[in-house]
């Protein structure tokens, strides 16, 4: 077990490497550069700022020492907030996008899970349906689109909740409904799947022969056996809570990371997108990786080698 | 009649009628009325699309400064943008742009993924694994952000836009192409055309893909709509396609400023992205269901 750990950690390294690589040789490659303003720099205080931020180096250079810094968790200084390291600027959005994303996955597992065992455990009945309804539909309509049409229902219309925004509670309603909505719907589907296959097993009618109560079946033999698959859903949501909060935040101005992201990207500000992609990539791998492990620890019948 | 041999008659030895599994998933498609639905709703969008130029009452270009943000009437039935443009002349050339981007990203999608997944599957050994670290490497990226990045790079132009979205979203197809393939390599008509001199190429080519279609098709027909998001998130933004092309995307964008004034401008468009990637996931489901019995 450890060593299955291990050695998914040893495997982040090349991967977090070559994005660096990748996402380095891109920004290089993006014409324009962070000294890009309406008013053009004289050439002597574009030379002086690209020695300070040692732009000046041959770029495998630059590269080499971008690598060097970070494993110290350095990711270097952000060319357009020019006071601030980027580490300090992702550690200050990331409490917001972090809330957004929490919240959001909560949300994804209660209305998932509830919606899905409720569904299998009554199936054909209207609840059934719903459930359907919601995840066959939903699954597929995308969380920005879901945004705006709330927005054009709850803000324009009823006037009852603010178009976007940070830092009361009523601002969180629809940012969350909308970055769970996908996730929940997958989950709702794929749980009501599960449950309904394990209701089927010859165990389960093994359990009602025995006369054992209809709550202990459900909760103990059915809900138990019908995670697992739900389960290894989990690493690919998580991934797109994280890198759905982009839209999402911009749609709602709420200042997280991937509003800083797509800010970045426009300012061509290097420092900060090499920052927030490595960061970004390294949060879903580690969350893939969790997943994975609690797979094992939920379901003993897998072994890791 | 010449004498049965071994009591098979004349009859027995001509070739029965089977039904093929082409016609069979046909038939369970054509029964899934969900499927069917969607089936025609992209149908229409590919004609819409086709026609845009036909259909569309006024130029999705033209700027009319004497009918600016003008409410949905008789003359104009979505009423008009900020610059007196025509919104179902956009909405209509949108549609254009979306399936554009939705079919020639698959098209990018298979001609990296099939190759690729092909070759690690029928080659194995250290090909495979080479491969497969590769597409697993291309896969960990988070998605959206590499399409960002690629954008902003090759800019502009739409092609550069396919060509974004292609070289992230290909390692599904690769992944699923390898699988079908390991599974298929070891059975006997492959045997059979390899003890009649086929080379790997034409084993690939001629026995393993085609047999390989039904999984293929059901993935890229769930790629599309994911393309036509990712361009539509794009646009959203304002790295996707440039104005004054009238995508659904730059639509939400131009008109969210003045939604409390104009919710119609933006409502249309969204709903618009909805209705296609609805229509194409059900499509994609029912043509699951209908190649994979087994599956339901």
């Amino acid at each position: 077990m450890s060593q299955y750990i291990l050695r998914r950690l040893l495997w982040l390294i090349p991967v977090l490497l070559t994005l660096s690589f990748i996402t380095f040789a891109l920004m290089h490659l993006v014409p324009g550069g962070p000294w890009d303003r309406e008013k053009q720099l004289p050439p002597a205080v574009v030379e002086n700022l690209n020695r300070k931020y040692g732009l000046d180096r041959p770029v495998w250079l630059q590269y080499l020492s971008f690598v060097a810094n970070t494993l110290r968790g350095d990711l270097g200084i952000s060319y357009v907030h020019q006071d601030r390291s980027v580490t300090d600027i992702i550690l200050n959005a990331l409490p917001i996008t972090a809330t957004l994303g929490l919240l959001a996955l909560i949300l994804t597992v209660a209305l998932g899970l509830s919606l899905g065992t409720a569904a299998a455990f009554h199936q054909n009945s209207w609840l059934d349906y719903i459930c359907v309804f919601y995840a066959t539909s939903f699954a597929s309509i995308p969380g920005f689109v879901l945004g705006i049409l709330m927005v054009i229902i709850f803000s324009v219309t009823l006037h009852l909740l603010p178009t976007g925004g940070w830092g009361t509670p009523e601002k969180l309603i629809m940012p969350v409904i909308a970055l769970a909505s996908i996730p929940a719907a997958v989950l709702a589907r794929v749980t009501r799947a599960s449950t309904l296959e394990v209701l089927h097993q010859d165990y389960i009618r093994t359990a009602h022969a025995k006369g054992l109560s209809q709550h202990i079946i459900l909760y103990r033999h059915t809900l138990k056996n019908a995670l697992i698959p739900v389960l290894t859903l989990l690493g690919p949501e998580v991934a797109y809570l994280v890198s759905g909060s982009f839209i999402i935040e911009n749609l709602f101005s709420i200042p997280g990371m991937g509003r800083l992201f797509v800010q970045g990207v426009f300012a061509r500000d290097y420092g900060l997108i090499m920052g927030t992609v490595l960061f970004y990539a390294f949060v879903v791998a580690v969350a893939n990786l969790v997943i994975d492990v609690l797979y094992g620890v939920v379901d003993p019948r897998i072994r890791y080698d | 009649m010449p004498r049965p041999i071994n009591g098979i008659t004349e009859a027995d030895r001509l070739p029965r009628r089977h039904p093929s599994l082409w016609r069979d998933a046909g038939r369970r498609l054509l029964r899934n009325r969900l499927a069917m639905a969607g089936g025609i709703i992209v149908l229409a969008m590919v004609l819409i699309a086709l026609l845009a130029d036909v259909l569309s009452p006024y130029d999705p270009i033209k700027q009319n400064y004497n009918a600016i943000l003008e409410a949905p009437s008789l003359r104009h039935l979505v009423g008009t943008d900020a610059l007196g443009r025509d919104a179902l002349s956009r909405l209509v050339h949108g549609a254009r742009t979306s399936m554009t981007v939705g079919i020639f990203t698959q098209l990018i999608v298979l001609a990296i993924g099939l190759p690729l997944g092909a070759l690690a599957g029928y080659g194995g050994g250290r090909t495979d694994n080479l491969l497969m670290r590769f597409t697993d490497i291309v896969y960990a990226f988070p998605e959206l952000l590499m399409v960002i990045l690629l954008q902003t790079i090759f800019g502009g132009s739409i092609y550069m836009l396919f060509l974004a979205i292609g070289l992230v979203a290909w390692t599904n197809v690769a992944r699923l192409t390898r699988g079908q393939i390991l599974s298929l390599k070891e059975r006997e008509f492959v045997l059979a055309a390899r003890a009649m001199g086929a080379t790997g190429a034409v084993i690939i080519w001629r026995h393993l893909l085609p047999n390989s279609l039904g999984p293929i098709i059901v993935t890229v027909t769930f790629g599309v709509p994911r393309a036509i998001f990712l361009e539509a998130a794009l646009s959203y933004i304002g790295i996707g396609v440039k104005p004054p092309t009238p995508s659904w995307g730059t639509m939400v964008q131009d008109g969210y400023g003045a939604i409390f004034s104009f919710p119609h401008l933006v409502a249309f468009p969204a709903l618009a992205i909805a209705l296609v990637m609805l229509a194409f996931t059900f499509l994609g489901d029912g043509l699951r269901d209908a190649l994979d019995p087994r599956g339901r």
